[in-house]
């Protein structure tokens, strides 16, 4: 279980995170909304011990991230896999290289064994033809099954998914959700994901938790949180502006 | 509780703290990003195909630039020193005196200077791309050290290629100057190579060489530390790569005049 305790972080005067509590329970699909520019991305990357916390605990199986430096950070991101907002394939490896890459780094696999790891990955993902060509050469929504792939090579426990679908239409929004909710069934990783899809991620989260000005302002699982009596999270899932907000 | 505000008269003063304390800072962050790179070079794993992937981006990529900086600069030492050397009837003291301003002076500097422009460029505006796409993320969460992967390949490359590509320059930039001085203006080669023999000896050698060796480690240290190190969007990237360029420029420069007045 990840358990968040009371996170804060500033850049300068901003306060971006004002204390935020979660837990993410193993194996579950969590999600967390909010609108654009209100520090899920950061939050995120607190969560993958890219930033550290101006105050508060991020615990792993009860081991707190935050005091980790090095090796021991290194282990634990070993459990992990994350899909980044733009994929962040290297530009300068094929696809198949990209999903490769952790595997040929990372374990001591043979190169047979890895190209049928690669193989297998790109075939579950749905792009056994695009192997060798660069992510230069595929669409975007390619490019984002490439970066799953490869978050996936090495069958971590956890997996981060940073707005996977920022910038796809509607059609491919819902094929890479229903990508995850497969894989997730599948391989029975706990996913932690930030989105703003409303209300096409209602339909893979088994929790969804509202950011909102630094705070977690709802958290429950799917249906209750579409049912919420909280009017931020209305609004959000409506669509409506917040009264005194620019249209 | 609140900091009181400063009285009127201090707040330049508090400003000049501030602005030291920046630079102070920066000036650290730059220092450790060296001894980071250094021990990531000393100790294994040693990432051998980056590193030979950065000895082609560094060096033979620069190649033709080298080449022909130096062909077209030893060609105008040669005209040059020839009229000038002319006037006091020492002409036969030009392939000396060429051999000497290249190994000594021009060929570091101006081979640094160019694979600067070429590769170091490149090289900030590369990694600065990696860092605003996430590249450079996703090797830290994969576990895997971006030192290892980028920075300290390029550095090592730095440090091999560009005493090569200054023997290149040398090499190249005194045949230059045996065109013009020999083929063109009517010196003997025997005057031009033995006078060449007679006057520049292996300090000369060692002199350009330690200078070659220092700005390899300069350009590739700037460039690699601005590229990552960079702002934000393509400004940042832009940004970063012209200080890259600027900042490594100026300081083989100054370090070239330092090191002038220590070495033999």
């Amino acid at each position: 279980m990840i358990k968040i305790e009371g996170v804060t972080k500033s850049f300068g005067r901003q306060v971006v995170l004002r204390g935020v509590d979660l837990e993410v329970p193993d194996g579950s699909i969590t999600v967390i909304i909010g609108r654009s520019g209100g520090g899920k991305t950061v939050f995120l990357r607190h969560m993958i011990g890219l930033l550290r916390p101006d105050s508060g605990r991020i615990l792993l199986d009860d081991v707190d991230l935050t005091q980790l430096r090095g090796r021991a950070l290194d282990a634990v991101r070993d459990r992990y896999g994350v899909v980044f907002q733009g994929g962040a394939l290297f530009d300068s490896l094929t696809c198949a290289e990209n999903v490769a890459f952790p595997l040929r780094e990372k374990t001591r696999l043979t190169r047979e064994q890895i190209a049928e790891r690669v193989a297998l990955g790109l075939e579950r993902v749905g792009l056994g033809d695009v192997k060798d060509k660069y992510p230069a050469e595929v669409s975007g929504g390619m490019r984002k099954r490439v970066a799953i792939a490869r978050a996936l090579a090495t069958e971590p426990a956890i997996v981060f998914f940073d707005e996977p679908t920022t910038g796809l239409d509607p059609i491919l929004v819902n094929t890479i959700h229903h990508l995850i909710l497969e894989l997730h069934r599948r391989l029975r990783f706990t996913a932690v994901m930030v989105s703003h899809e409303i209300p096409e991620i209602f339909q893979i989260a088994d929790s969804v938790a509202m950011l909102h000005e630094g705070r977690i302002v709802e958290v429950g699982p799917a249906a209750a949180i579409q049912a919420s009596p909280n009017p931020i999270v209305q609004r959000f899932i409506r669509g409506e502006p917040e009264s005194g907000s620019a249209r | 509780m609140a900091e009181a505000p400063l009285a009127a008269p201090l707040v330049p003063f508090a400003a000049l703290g501030q602005w030291a304390i920046g630079i102070v800072l920066a000036l650290g962050r730059f220092g450790t990003f060296l001894l980071l790179a250094v021990a990531t070079i000393v100790s294994p794993p040693f990432k051998v195909r980056a590193f030979v992937d950065r000895i082609d981006y560094i060096g033979f990529r620069s190649l033709l630039i080298i080449l022909l900086t130096g062909g077209f600069t030893g060609m105008v030492l040669g005209l040059q020193v020839y009229f000038t050397l002319s006037r006091f009837g020492s002409e036969a003291f030009l392939g000396p005196a060429v051999a000497l301003s290249l190994i000594r002076e021009l060929g570091p500097v101006l081979s640094a200077l160019m694979v600067t422009g070429r590769a170091g460029s490149a090289l900030t505006a590369e990694l600065g791309i990696m860092r605003i796409t996430e590249q450079i993320d996703a090797l830290t969460v994969m576990a895997l050290n971006p030192f290892r992967y980028l920075v300290a390949p390029s550095i090592l490359a730095g440090l091999i290629t560009f005493p090569l590509m200054t023997a290149l320059f040398d090499t190249v930039g005194i045949f230059g100057g045996y065109l013009v001085g020999v083929e063109l203006l009517g010196l003997s080669p025997g005057t031009y190579f033995g006078e060449m023999q007679t006057f520049v000896d292996m300090r000369d050698v060692m002199t350009g060489f330690w200078k070659s060796v220092s700005f390899g480690i300069i350009v590739t240290w700037v460039c690699t530390y601005k590229g990552f190190h960079v702002g934000h969007g393509a400004e940042g990237v832009a940004r970063a790569t012209t200080q890259a360029v600027v900042l490594s420029s100026v300081l083989i420069l100054v370090w070239d005049y330092f090191l002038g007045t220590v070495l033999p």
